[in-house]
């Protein structure tokens, strides 16, 4: 039964890549711009584009690039870079762990802030506390993250230098590294002088990801919140002398955070297609970055292989929140 | 001798300024059961969650007191009203289906006022909670304490619920309307349970309900409440026998009987709400909330 359950998630999911495979490959080849235009001088001759194009496999028509393509990525070989000239799975695996840190630090931001608000605005319902919270949401949610951005750049950037505002790590720093899991790594080998310079620099961008978020996730957790707090169970464990801030810890919590929990979900995507940009903003040397880089360049089979893997992350999210949401819920455990 | 609960003149408002509870008094004496019978929306179990301080933000007390025990409620900090409500009340709810958190265990769920609240320590909770469950004849405890409420039926949720409320050795219990949501076969069974349970326990019983039928098997003493105004309060065999109030007789006129089950449906006699309206209307008009 759950084995049953399991395959039927996995060839979803596999149709769900195959999808957005079709659809990047085709829109990529029809958008105007050539890649091999692009990788010349001004004074070359058709003889060179059309060898070229033939090299990079762009003389044949749509289907059959796609085919050729696909049954490559098959294997595990993506291509290779047209604009850097190298393997594009090992470049989008040198560059996806700084944006998994980046996005996964980013969330931790938003629960940090908007779960104990959350908290905080049920128990205060109806005072101005609450009013207060939810204003601040308001603001937080109405700016979006590359503007939230540029405001702590000038912020803590320039007028109160406090943070970094450029790269993934100082260029002083020796790194020990093997992984590219820069910040796990450092603090997996108690070097917290170069977690401390990770997180400098990591703050900012972070943080601007993470305050959309942390608005959503505190205004729909603390509506849940409300509405639980109303239900008899509730009320029984207030009859039963609990305070009120352990009636919602212990009580409440756990069934409103269900609902959030797949908002989170949706949301978490959102926020990793938003590092494209604050990575930009930052100069972080994330997937992001490069993936506008690519764009830029016509880098065909990069762009192709930084979506696919992007979508990759997308499904195992939402495959994420599907396990998490059945861990909470009891109902839905022996199904 | 205090009375166990004891509310004077009792008055509530909505933020409009309507009232809800019109000085309201009632006295529960400890081990009586004292049946609050009304319509519905007559506030009868508001002023359940008055006395157990879970009345809805909106509603808010105005007039009058409620003493548990000797002890005014208003006269508490909000911390020590909750303390002394869980460790001298307890409330059997209304829908054994919504009562119990659906994400948690019922053992730890039954245990954990007497652990978190009453102090005691957690193999005596597991004893206590043990027997309370054989009292209310639930054969096995272990699988009950284990499950979590969805993989129980809704009449042994309410056993649950039962001898969650008895464990603690409540003063006074609020029972408010205990059988409404259950079958009509387990509501007798539970009727039962409730009653054999008060009698062991000594227990004071507050128990709402709109079931004329309900209040003549359990209770000693009874309230009538019509939109938040008591109209009627009576020993339960004399109100019965010689029912003085004329919304009390039109109440129990719209009361089914099993004797003549062809017998249709009767609506309470509406020149008597008009009548009620009219006193309600009245008494509004000149009514000053004091102090």
């Amino acid at each position: 039964m759950i084995l049953q359950r399991f395959l039927i998630r996995l060839i979803t999911m596999a149709i769900t890549l195959l999808g957005v495979s079709v659809v990047v490959f085709v829109i990529i080849r029809v958008a105007p711009g050539d890649p091999i235009a692009m990788m010349l001088p001004p004074g070359a001759t058709d003889a060179d584009i059309a060898r070229l194009r033939a090299l990079y496999g762009l003389d044949r028509s749509i289907v059959e690039q796609y085919f050729i393509w696909l049954s490559g990525v098959v294997q595990g070989n993506f291509g290779t870079s047209i604009s850097l000239r190298q393997d594009v799975m090992s470049l989008v695996l040198s560059r996806l762990p700084a944006t998994l840190e980046l996005s996964i630090f980013a969330l931790l931001i938003a629960l940090i802030i908007g779960g104990p608000l959350a908290i905080v605005g049920a128990r205060e319902q109806g005072t101005a506390v609450e009013a207060g919270i939810d204003v601040a949401n308001g603001a937080a949610l109405s700016i979006p993250d590359f503007l939230w951005g540029l405001a702590l750049i000038l912020l803590f950037g320039v007028l109160w230098p406090v943070f970094h505002i450029s790269g993934r790590v100082s260029p002083r720093m020796d790194l020990p590294f093997v992984t590219q899991f820069y910040l796990f790594e450092s603090i997996f080998r108690l070097r917290f002088d170069l977690t401390r310079d990770l997180i400098g620099h990591m703050f900012m961008p972070a943080l601007a990801l993470a305050l959309p978020l942390a608005a959503i996730i505190s205004q729909l957790l603390k509506i849940s919140l409300k509405e639980v707090m109303t239900l008899d169970y509730v009320t029984l464990a207030r009859v039963k002398g609990f305070s009120e801030t352990k009636v919602i810890l212990r009580e409440a919590l756990k069934n409103a955070a269900l609902p959030t929990l797949t908002l989170i979900g949706v949301q978490f995507t959102f926020l990793i297609g938003g590092t494209v940009i604050i990575e930009r903003l930052f100069s972080y040397e994330g997937l992001g970055n490069m993936a506008i880089d690519a764009v830029i360049n016509r880098d065909l089979p990069l762009i192709q292989g930084i979506v696919l893997v992007f979508a990759l992350i997308f499904v195992l999210i939402n495959l994420a929140v599907d396990m998490m949401y059945a861990l909470l819920n009891p109902r839905l455990r022996h199904g | 001798m205090s009375a166990c609960l004891d509310i004077s003149n009792l008055s509530a408002t909505l933020p409009s300024g309507q009232r809800v509870l019109r000085s309201v008094s009632l006295t529960v004496q400890p081990g009586e059961v004292r049946a609050l019978v009304g319509e519905s929306g007559a506030g009868k179990s508001m002023i359940g969650k008055a006395v157990l301080g879970v009345l809805p933000p909106s509603v808010r007390i105005v007039e009058g007191a409620i003493r548990l025990e000797g002890t005014d409620l208003g006269a508490l900090s909000a911390k020590e009203r909750r303390r002394l409500i869980g460790a001298k009340a307890a409330l059997i709810p209304q829908d054994p289906l919504t009562a119990l958190n659906p994400s948690r265990r019922v053992g730890p769920q039954m245990t954990d006022r007497l652990v978190h609240i009453l102090g005691w320590a957690a193999d005596k909770a597991d004893r206590r909670v043990r027997q309370l469950l054989d009292e209310v004849h639930i054969r096995e405890p272990d699988r009950v304490m284990k499950a979590y409420p969805h993989e129980l039926s809704g009449g042994m949720r309410q056993r649950v619920l039962i001898a969650a409320a008895f464990a603690s050795e409540p003063r006074l219990i609020v029972a408010d309307e205990p059988t409404t949501a259950l079958d009509v076969t387990v509501q007798k069974q539970i009727l039962r349970l409730i009653a054999q349970l008060q009698q062991e326990h000594g227990t004071a019983i507050l128990f709402v309900t709109h079931d004329l039928g309900v209040v003549a098997k359990v209770s000693q003493k009874v309230t009538v409440l019509y939109a938040g105004k008591v109209v009627e309060e009576a020993d339960t065999p004399a109100l019965f026998a010689n029912p003085q109030h004329a919304y009390t007789r039109a109440l129990m006129a719209a009361t089914p009987k099993y004797t003549d089950p062809q017998a249709s449906l009767k609506p309470v006699d509406e020149s008597v709400l008009a009548g009620l309206a009219a006193e309600i209307a009245v008494a509004d008009h000149d009514w000053r909330p004091h102090g």
